[in-house]
């Protein structure tokens, strides 16, 4: 049995009055991704933010690495990708790859030189002097996607990072994230409205309730992300893992 | 260009339309005036011309005060928004006190300022500094409470310090608001060297139109007029192109 890297014990969150979370578990192995699904306003987004450290909650842990942590020091060990890219306009495509390593205290150059030489293997290769007005929507969250992966934190927050996409680039995009954890594997909590997407990419998809969010079914993917996503997607027992994922999802969201 | 010819076309109209009814002497005429009360576009151009080695003696004083008292405001104003930003205590305390203040006339002020500060600059300066820095700091403190809670989360977790999330997200978002902070504080400079220069000055275009009040010589003071209105335009235009210059990604 794998060791589960990340793991989320009886956690409990309230806004004020409003309990958005209720005793939920989790857990992922290393390098294993883990796609989030749910109703729209079900904490999904709360969730990661617990995760990394960016709250604090209530009750229940969180563990990281087998610690289980406080939020400083989630914080420390978690990346966290917006479901809009957030570029910085004043900043070229580069230096907003960079911006990780410029924050923890690297020179500029040296910063530079490592994001770099990730631009050709990012489809960016041209586009590191353009500033981020001038790049399409895919190549904006793959700058984005750089910019996570090269704070060189062990767990990978995505959340729906492919939302803002046309179809046919979402598509693309999808495949081209799995050929990146391929080559860098890192432990990924990804949540998604797509049940596809979160099937395609996830090793298992994890089903929220409504609010207060709580599992409601958990799956595993029948071929986490498979080079030829297209053939993936379209075989049976890939179909049969999205009737139930969407079943599932249904319910929770009918269910008072 | 094509921007400018309309106002342009308006500005020409109505220069034409006065130099007729002045010219002609109907506008002296319909407000029962002697005719040299009311000059023309073309007598007030010649009075600039005739006077320019004073007007340019008179313009450059207050120039300097309108240029220094802007500076300041800007240091102050920017450094302020900065220290309210980063202190939600000192925030909270201040802002009220700060919109409460700008209902203090600063003219009524000014001769206290005289009082304390003498005739020199000081004065002048104090007051174009008080008009300018409020729409500065407001501006600014707004620019930086403008960033989106999302980019500051992101920051934080690509470990970002307090100060990196200022100076890479919050401080470069600001900026625009900072300088149209700044562009309205830069129409308000000329009206604050007025006030200080008459309520206390014996140079200064503020203190020229005094004298020629008091002469009647109406061309001049309207020669004054133009010469401070051109210094209050040359300081918005220069901080127009400052902004174009520094902020490329709008």
């Amino acid at each position: 049995m794998t060791r589960d890297f990340l793991s989320v014990r009886g956690l409990r969150h309230f806004y004020g009055e409003l309990q958005t979370i209720d005793g939920l578990d989790l857990s992922v192995p290393a390098h294993q991704v883990l796609g989030l699904v749910g109703p729209s306003g079900c904490g999904k987004s709360t969730l990661l933010e617990l995760i990394c450290g960016l709250r604090e909650a209530r009750a229940g842990e969180i563990a990281i690495g087998g610690d289980a942590g406080s939020a400083p020091e989630r914080l420390a060990r978690c990346a966290f990708m917006p479901q809009r890219d957030l570029l910085l306009p004043w900043f070229t495509a580069l230096d907003n790859a960079a911006l990780a390593l410029r924050n923890r205290g690297a020179g500029k150059a040296a910063s530079r030189k490592r994001a770099g030489e990730l631009f050709e293997r990012f489809g960016l290769a041209g586009f590191e002097q353009a500033r981020p007005e001038q790049l399409s929507g895919g190549m904006r969250q793959r700058v984005a996607f750089l910019r996570t992966l090269l704070s060189d934190k062990p767990v990978l927050a995505l959340d729906e990072p492919f939302a803002s996409l046309d179809a046919i680039t979402r598509a693309e995009m999808q495949e081209w994230l799995a050929a990146r954890l391929a080559e860098d594997p890192r432990t990924v909590v990804l949540v998604t409205h797509d049940v596809e997407e979160a099937l395609y990419l996830s090793d298992r998809v994890a089903v929220l309730s409504r609010r207060p969010a709580r599992v409601v079914d958990s799956l595993a993917a029948p071929a986490p992300r498979a080079p030829d996503r297209d053939a993936a997607v379209t075989d049976q027992g890939f179909v049969a893992a999205r009737e139930r994922a969407m079943h599932a999802l249904r319910e929770a969201a009918d269910r008072p | 260009m094509r921007r400018w010819l309309l106002p342009a076309l308006l500005l020409a109209g109505l220069i034409g339309a006065w130099q007729i009814a002045a010219g002609s002497g109907a506008l002296a005429g319909a407000l029962n005036l002697e005719p040299f009360l009311v000059p023309s576009p073309a007598e007030i151009g010649s009075s600039l011309w005739e006077n320019r080695a004073l007007l340019a003696e008179n313009g450059w004083v207050t120039l300097r005060e309108v240029l220094l008292g802007f500076v300041f405001a800007l240091v102050a104003g920017l450094g302020f928004a900065v220290l309210l930003h980063l202190s939600e205590t000192l925030r909270r305390a201040s802002y009220p006190l700060l919109i409460a203040s700008q209902t203090i006339p600063i003219i009524a002020i000014a001769p206290i300022l005289v009082v304390w500060l003498g005739f020199g600059i000081w004065p002048k300066l104090a007051i174009v500094t008080l008009v300018c820095f409020f729409p500065i700091t407001i501006n600014t403190l707004d620019g930086l409470r403008a960033t989106e809670p999302d980019a500051i989360k992101l920051m934080r977790t690509l470990d970002a310090s307090r100060w990196q999330i200022l100076r890479r997200v919050e401080a470069p978002g600001a900026l625009p608001y900072a300088f149209s902070g700044a562009r309205i504080a830069a129409v308000f400079t000329t009206i604050g060297a007025l006030f200080g220069e008459w309520v206390g000055s014996n140079s200064g275009l503020g203190h020229q139109i005094l004298l020629d009040n008091g002469q009647l010589e109406t061309a001049r003071m309207f020669a004054a007029v133009v010469v401070l209105s051109l210094i209050a335009l040359s300081l918005f235009g220069l901080i127009a192109l400052a902004e174009r210059r520094i902020v490329t990604w709008r």
